[in-house]
């Protein structure tokens, strides 16, 4: 029996990454403590190689590779560039505030780019198990992420509760494809979709499954009645961990939404279209209502997140290309978002204090009237208010919405995102209408004072220019339906 | 386009300019340097807006100075710009309010100078464009933005309650015009993906949804006019926000909600705006009694003024809503007279506010003695919100009640009880605020107006008095428009 390896060139990203990992941490090893920056350095390295990588073997035409159970088509290399410069943007915002809470080790370059790397399996899967695979690689980096303060209560019951509830989901998952398998003979997202296609099957066990890799799929989205995790992990984790589950990771879940229920079970979509606008609007209510009662920061954030993951949820429930784009669109907006406002949080946050509750914000337009500035533009944004990003996310979901005809939908969002506004108005309020509380000068670091520049923004510019992304989004999915 | 010049984008982006520059002064180090940068740049887009006048040819109805530009390709917006003669006078109306905001908040603030009049500005260049946009996603963008620097002016230079009020103003606001939103995008899929407003003026609707996005419409107008039952945002807003916040609120910021009407809901609904006529009539002459009612009890200047604003607005409703051209012209009249009337009223409370640092009518009395200029002025302005011939808040309420009678005389009497509910609430004012006996020590040493003031004040006074007179400039030029909507709402659209 001959061995014929496989092609690896579709892979050449996720390999050298890999690579990196190790050298990230024998590096660490070497470099010692005195010379952290070493680790930093090369994690920064790394990922601009894989941009390089993904970039240069850029290609309109989907390549599979690994018996099948791998693609490299236009929307996972898109997705990765963003994940790419999503984590970068993390590491740089989060340099600062781990350099002084004992976090600036090597374990957590390691852990960022092995939970990196399980992102891009999952966004590149075409087998259901390699999603999986992608998944727990992901998963159990950010276990591990939430726990490296183990000295803290609240981060180590964070990362326990993250870790029971996140192995119960994987559970649901893996049941679901199991029954999948069950119907179809295969866990090949395209040999799923031609078996669905002959409409010979069981139609039972197949809604059973996919019920559960709905909710599966809901849990790692944090999607309502399946977000419990999400206000006490984004709580209890230290900020910079937080800022990273809230950002990368959610583009990771949007390939991941789109590979099992877009390209495997598509032909389901009666099936799955009424489970996701429960899931939108539980999400909505829940996470927007929710969030009014919340004085940290950082839950306040977690609720916000829940909504707008009802509202990416929205953009899946068209089916079609438009409303795909528009969850694409939305997804981008949203990590824009998340990233600048947690970059304003671990701004405020200093050597023993943790700006946690929103009343942290108050003043920040007299201590720091551009910071304040960039926050207005993030909070508006966040609640859907023209000219910012945020309101071209919901213009676009909210028509792809009422194009599948549903205007008691399009009403409902509407309503909700009214109360949303309340608590975003709340925080422009505190730092544009009350005293400060302290008067600590903020002194970021100089490259975290650029790039938040660059952030707050972007979310303006793009919301005046929108075309730009917009096109992206819809090229992005156009070439890989 | 004149001679290929962007006329219109110049005056929408030319404050904004400006106000990012006064932002960019920084702190109140360079206070002077921040107003004197608002006030060039306010005076320049008053001067860049006369050509506007000037150049606009008032026999055609259609859409001039238009510039179109490719913006949003996914979803066939466009950068599409246009005035006709009902968004012109009120572009004017904006453009010359401005630098008397700028001016009377000169010495008043010290606080942040730089954003507050970087606030106003800004604020100027979005509301011209609100009036100018001929595109719904461009119109709405535009729309909602004026939000912000509004809820910051209250929220920052407000009063002891203006945190209640700036967002209470906010999501009232923002409430109803999301719902125009969805109106908006299920016009886009009935039209075959167009967002242009001219597009959906030529639309044939079914009555039902004709109804539903008359709702929907109804609900962001009617809370920006405001209109009874949803006004009671204004008062609070009003009686926090500093003087020029109120000033700009009432003059302007009001008038969105008019212009509301008469460029989406008329044109766009026809047939669902005949047959709730009734309804819209009712909620009108609600406002103009029953407010007129509750203003004459108020204990607060700026609460009397703010509800006596609603009672007029209730006047400009009625006038849209009678589909004559006595009533819809007579309404634009009262918008643009009552731009001049209650910005000049509350100027005159922020005089005295300033001085005394109370809005109380109890804590005042026999100022005349003090400030004889000053109430010479207030004289002036309360005759004209009390509708006094030859002021012009006399010319609207005339021709809108000349258009009631047309249709109903019970309208016209009804609305007629403003000339009487009117004079008595302002005039009690005026009387026990100016007359009488000296109320405190304070009042006897009061500083009458000084130059700086003087010049608002007066530049309004000949406002209203030229208005009162010869109204003609204003009318000849939404006369064409007018009976063009008049024609175009006739022709059922179903």
């Amino acid at each position: 029996m001959n061995f014929i390896p496989p092609d690896f060139a579709p892979a050449y990203s996720e390999i050298f990454l890999l690579v990196m990992v190790c050298v990230v941490m024998l590096a660490n090893l070497v470099a010692g403590e005195r010379r952290r920056y070493v680790a930093y350095g090369l994690a920064q390295i790394a990922l601009i190689g894989c941009a390089v990588l993904t970039f240069t073997s850029f290609s309109s035409e989907p390549s599979y590779t690994f018996s099948g159970m791998f693609v490299d088509d236009v929307m996972a290399d898109i997705l990765k560039l963003m994940v790419y410069a999503t984590v970068a943007a993390v590491l740089i915002y989060s340099r600062a505030y781990i350099s002084i809470r004992d976090m600036y080790t090597g374990e957590f370059f390691s852990l960022v780019l092995f939970a990196t790397l399980g992102m891009m399996v999952m966004i590149s899967a075409s087998h259901f198990l390699t999603l999986y695979l992608g998944l727990e690689l992901l998963s159990l980096s950010l276990y591990a992420m939430v726990a490296l303060r183990r000295d803290l209560v609240t981060a180590t019951e964070a990362a326990m509760k993250f870790f029971v509830l996140g192995a119960l989901a994987s559970g649901f998952l893996l049941y679901g494809m199991s029954m999948v398998y069950g119907a179809t003979g295969s866990l090949h997202v395209a040999s799923v979709t031609e078996a669905i296609q002959t409409g010979t099957l069981n139609h039972e066990v197949l809604v059973v499954g996919l019920v559960f890799i709905v909710a599966g799929i809901s849990f790692k989205l944090s999607a309502a009645p399946f977000h419990m995790w999400a206000p006490d992990v984004y709580q209890g984790a230290p900020t910079a961990v937080t800022l990273f589950i809230g950002s990368a990771p959610k583009l990771a879940a949007f390939g991941f939404v789109m590979r099992l229920l877009v390209e495997g079970m598509g032909e389901m979509v009666a099936d799955w279209q009424g489970m996701l606008v429960i899931l939108a609007v539980m999400s909505m209510a829940v996470g927007n209502i929710a969030a009014i009662a919340q004085t940290n920061i950082k839950r306040m954030l977690a609720y916000s997140t829940i909504s707008h993951m009802g509202f990416v949820l929205l953009g899946f429930i068209s089916a079609d290309t438009n409303g795909y784009s528009s969850a694409l669109f939305y997804v981008v907006a949203y990590v824009l978002m998340t990233l600048g406002t947690f970059a304003v949080i671990m701004m405020l946050s200093r050597e023993g204090f943790e700006a946690e509750n929103i009343d942290d914000f108050k003043g920040l337009n007299k201590r720091n009237s551009w910071y304040a500035f960039i926050t207005l533009l993030l909070m508006l944004s966040m609640a859907g208010i023209p000219p910012m990003i945020g309101f071209y996310a919901k213009l676009s979901v909210l028509q792809a919405v009422l194009n599948a005809g549903f205007i008691w939908l399009a009403v409902v969002a509407v309503l909700l995102s009214v109360i949303g506004a309340f608590y975003y108005l709340r925080i422009i309020k505190l730092m544009y209408f009350d005293e400060p509380v302290s008067n600590e000068p903020i002194v970021p670091y100089g490259d975290v004072k650029l790039l938040i520049s660059i952030n707050g923004l972007a979310v303006i510019a793009l919301g005046i220019f929108p075309q730009i992304l917009m096109g992206l989004s819809l090229y992005a999915i156009q070439n890989s339906m | 386009m004149l001679f290929g010049f962007p006329l219109l984008s110049l005056i929408i982006w030319l404050p904004i300019v400006f106000g990012l520059a006064v932002l960019a002064t920084g702190g109140d180090r360079n206070a002077r340097l921040a107003r004197l940068i608002a006030i060039s740049g306010s005076i320049l887009g008053f001067l860049v807006a006369i050509p506007l006048y000037l150049q606009f040819d008032p026999t055609v109805s259609t859409m001039q100075f238009t510039e179109k530009h490719v913006w949003v390709e996914r979803f066939n917006v466009f950068y599409h710009l246009g005035v006709d003669g009902i968004s012109m006078p009120l572009i004017l109306l904006n453009c010359f309010t401005t630098p008397l905001v700028v001016m009377a908040g000169w010495e008043v603030i010290r606080e942040r100078v730089s954003q507050y009049m970087g606030a106003f500005l800004i604020m100027s260049g979005i509301v011209n464009g609100v009036f100018a946009s001929l595109d719904a996603i461009l119109f709405y963008a535009f729309w909602e933005a004026s939000l912000i620097p509004m809820f910051l002016i209250i929220g920052i230079w407000g009063g002891p309650n203006r945190v209640y009020a700036a967002i209470k103003f906010f999501l009232y606001t923002l409430l109803g015009s999301l719902l125009m939103l969805v109106a908006f995008i299920y016009l886009y899929y009935v039209s075959d993906g167009s967002f242009s407003i001219l597009d959906f003026h030529k639309l044939p609707l079914p009555i039902e949804p004709q109804i539903l996005i008359f709702a929907a419409f109804l609900l962001a107008f009617a809370v920006k006019v405001p209109m009874w039952p949803v006004h009671t945002w204004l008062p609070d807003a009003h009686v926090e926000a500093p003087t020029g916040g109120s000033v700009v609120l009432a003059a302007i910021l009001l008038k969105m909600g008019g212009y509301g009407f008469l460029r989406f809901s008329l044109p766009i609904v026809p047939d669902a705006s005949q047959q709730l006529a009734g309804l819209m009539i009712v909620l009108s002459l609600i406002a103009v009694v029953y407010i007129g009612l509750v203003a004459l009890m108020q204990a607060d200047m700026k609460k009397l003024i703010a509800y006596s604003s609603v009672a007029h607005m209730g006047f400009v409703t009625l006038g849209f809503f009678l589909f004559n051209a006595y009533g819809i012209e007579g309404a634009m009249v009262q918008m643009i007279s009552h731009g001049f009337i209650s910005g000049a009223m509350f100027l005159c409370v922020g005089v005295l506010y300033d001085r005394l640092h109370s809005r109380q009518i109890a804590d005042y009395g026999g100022v005349v003695n003090s400030m004889p200029v000053f109430a010479a002025f207030f004289m002036l302005f309360a005759m004209a919100n009390a509708g006094l011939p030859g002021t012009s808040g006399f010319v609207g309420e005339f021709m809108v009640i000349m258009g009631a009678v047309k249709i109903n005389f019970w309208y016209a009497f009804l609305a007629a009880t403003t000339l009487i509910f009117g004079a008595a609430y302002t005039l009690w004012m005026y009387k026990r605020v100016i007359f009488g006996a000296v109320a405190s020590p304070a009042i006897e040493e009061l500083q009458d107006i000084s130059k700086r003031e003087f010049a608002v004040l007066a530049i309004l006074a000949l406002a209203v008095l030229w208005m009162g007179v010869y109204p003609f400039p204003i009318t000849e030029v939404m006369h064409v428009t007018v009976d063009e909507l008049l024609a175009h709402v006739a022709n059922s659209k179903l």
